[in-house]
């Protein structure tokens, strides 16, 4: 019985799978990633997720434009991003609780808004398959990762130039040192709040993309509390990844695999119960982030507002 | 500082309003002693959800709609998927004053019976369920449920008659309640109809994984399914993956053709109204409860609707009407 997962097309298939299921994931904690560097943990997540799943799907139902959806939800999104930074930056509220605020805010208007303006769950026609030529034909490995939506393949553009953007550019210099040593970064002449308005926003905006990549690429409709508690999982993936995107990569594709691998086990008929197989992911991820602990560095001014001495 | 927590705080309250926001009243006449009668309902997921809690909510408007919105008055609060959540706003609307009180989901069973201990003068309505509290002295509880293997079997046997690669694919939920019947009823049928047929079943965990639903269908098409079922509101996106690769979809609980006009062949619905009617005029004479309540084809309650816009070939329809003749007959038992 076992022995079927091991046949190529299975394993074709996980691994083609996990690339797909990861790809909200990613957005999400990569841009996470860059608010908490920057020294604000944004519990509003997967609230921002679904206002930007919902403006992406309300522009693509009423105008068929693909793009003016993706440009809604970064657009929604970084206002989501600029109200959890007036509140927990500007009046250093406390970030955990703002951050549960902004959730429930996100997910009462995306609901309030979606019964308002479309009522019904209804579809639309989003990113189709796109085969990059030539890489695509490639047997086995074309198969696995050039067959996505144009949106996936963008997620994983994200982890080189987020990386690119916090390691060698100037703003993500002060990203991390206002995360690290506000004291010491605004005594050097660098705006803390502004800074971490633009780390708070960065994050909400790709929270957005993250929500139009389910509403608009792999689910093609809109739901209420359609995300279910997926960008809670991103935040946990941030922590898994040690606050760097090949982590957060690494971190957001186990979790993918190990999801499509238990959908496998069960679809092959591989004696499981059902329950066990679904709490897999979950369980290594567990695992793993017990036997990683030790080299996570967090942020050392994560979740402390700073306000300027004397 | 103490600024700072009260604006976080605010901003909950805030985000509180937004949530309560979702908690609608449907319009009403204004109550008076003699005024309308008013039903309020709680239930897990959206309701809208194309699945368990809408099948309930359409029911409801179906029976205002023809008793007209003076003399019926619905309030609702969905996605009350947290049991405590739940149990408050079923005290709250027995507080208020509703004659019956719904309380969709089978975890809400306890709290509900609680609060029914209090107001004896209330009916109150649970499913997916069969006690109506007897054993704990209660009078004023109604309990129903739905047959779903019946419409299971049936889709099974669609399933099997249109499938061609030999492969059917299920996209469950949670394995337990409703969607085990269903499912285990459409594992029935289609394996009567087809011996050799491969159908392999997944559960997501969950009902509302929207993206893990999707992600599930998408495994069964690349393990060679072609026809898909699957249940609860976490399909809505499975059906898309149907239609994209040009899989065949059955469904249960709401009508979904909408969703995918040429991929939807046909769904098990879930009409409630009979038994909202008969609840309703229970309560009027004066019987508050203690009554169970089962849809089955045979009585109406679950029908079995075809998308008029998918072509069914002639026998594929003329075998599923026999089934449901069958089950209607009891010449057919649906579960294994």
């Amino acid at each position: 019985m076992i022995d079927e997962l091991f046949q190529g097309s299975v394993l074709i298939g996980i691994l083609y799978s996990g690339i797909r299921l990861a790809t909200p994931y990613l957005y999400a904690a990569l841009g996470e990633t860059v608010a908490q560097r920057s020294g604000v943990l944004d519990l509003g997540v997967d609230g921002i997720m679904l206002m930007g799943a919902f403006a992406a799907f309300f522009v693509v139902f009423n105008t068929g434009n693909l793009w003016l959806g993706v440009l809604a939800a970064i657009i929604i999104g970084s206002l989501m991003g600029v109200l959890m930074s007036i509140v927990s930056v500007t009046f250093q509220a406390e970030q955990g609780i703002s951050g549960i605020g902004l959730y429930l805010f996100g997910l009462g208007l995306s609901s309030v808004l979606f019964r308002v303006m479309i009522g019904s769950v209804e579809s639309v026609s989003g990113f189709k398959e796109l085969r990059l030529p030539v890489l695509s034909d490639i047997p086995v490995l074309g198969e696995i990762l050039f067959r996505h939506n144009i949106l996936v393949y963008f997620a994983y553009l994200m982890v080189p130039l987020v990386w690119f953007l916090m390691e060698k550019t100037t703003l993500g210099l002060k990203v991390r040192a206002v995360g690290q040593n506000p004291e010491a970064a605004d005594s050097l002449g660098v705006n803390v709040n502004r800074v971490r308005y633009f780390g708070v926003i960065f994050g909400a905006a790709m929270a957005g993309v993250a929500g139009a990549s389910l509403s608009t690429g792999l689910l093609n409709v809109f739901q209420e509390n359609m995300t279910n508690g997926l960008g809670f999982i991103a935040v946990a993936l941030v922590y898994f990844g040690g606050w760097r995107p090949v982590g957060v990569l690494l971190g957001s594709l186990l979790f993918a695999t190990v999801n499509s691998l238990q959908l496998w086990v069960q679809v092959k008929g591989i004696p499981i119960p059902s329950d066990l197989a679904v709490m897999l992911p979950y369980i290594l991820t567990i695992v793993v982030l017990i036997f990683s602990s030790g080299q996570i560095r967090q942020p050392a001014a994560l979740n402390k507002p700073f306000e300027r001495s004397g | 500082m103490r600024a700072k927590t009260t604006i976080g705080i605010g901003l909950v309250l805030v985000a509180l309003l937004a949530l309560t926001a979702c908690q609608g009243t449907a319009p009403g006449g204004t109550t008076t002693a003699e005024g309308p009668f008013k039903i309020a309902i709680v239930m897990p997921a959206p309701i809208t959800d194309l699945a368990w809690s809408q099948s309930m909510g359409d029911g409801l408007k179906a029976v205002q709609a023809e008793m007209g919105e003076d003399k019926l008055q619905i309030a609702y609060s969905d996605n009350m998927f947290q049991v405590a959540d739940a149990a408050a706003a079923l005290r709250d609307y027995a507080s208020e004053g509703y004659n019956l009180i719904i309380a969709h989901g089978t975890q809400y069973g306890n709290s509900m019976f609680d609060v029914a201990k209090d107001f004896p003068e209330t009916s109150f309505a649970w499913g997916t369920a069969v006690d109506t509290g007897e054993s704990q002295g209660l009078k004023n509880v109604f309990a129903y449920e739905a047959n779903a293997q019946e419409g299971g079997f049936v889709n099974g046997v669609i399933a099997a008659l249109l499938n061609e690669s030999g492969v059917v694919g299920v996209v469950g939920p949670v394995e337990a309640g409703d969607a085990k019947l269903y499912i285990d009823g459409f594992v029935n049928g289609a394996k009567t109809t087809k011996p050799d047929l491969e159908v392999n079943v997944s559960y997501t965990g969950s009902f509302g994984d929207t993206a893990l639903a999707s992600e599930a269908a998408n495994t069964h098409i690349q393990a060679g399914a072609d026809v898909l079922t699957g249940s609860a509101q976490q399909v809505v996106g499975a059906i898309g993956v149907a239609k994209d690769k040009g899989a065949k979809w059955l469904g249960t609980q709401s009508d979904q053709s909408s969703l995918g006009p040429d991929t939807v062949v046909a769904t098990q619905v879930y009409d409630w109204t009979g038994v909202i009617k008969d609840m309703i005029a229970l309560n009027q004479a004066g019987t508050y409860g203690n009554k169970a309540y089962v849809l089955t084809l045979d009585n109406g309650g679950l029908k079995m609707v075809f998308n008029p816009q998918v072509t069914v070939p002639d026998e594929v329809k003329a075998t599923a009407e026999q089934a449901i003749q069958d089950i209607k007959d009891g010449k057919i038992q649906p579960l294994p």
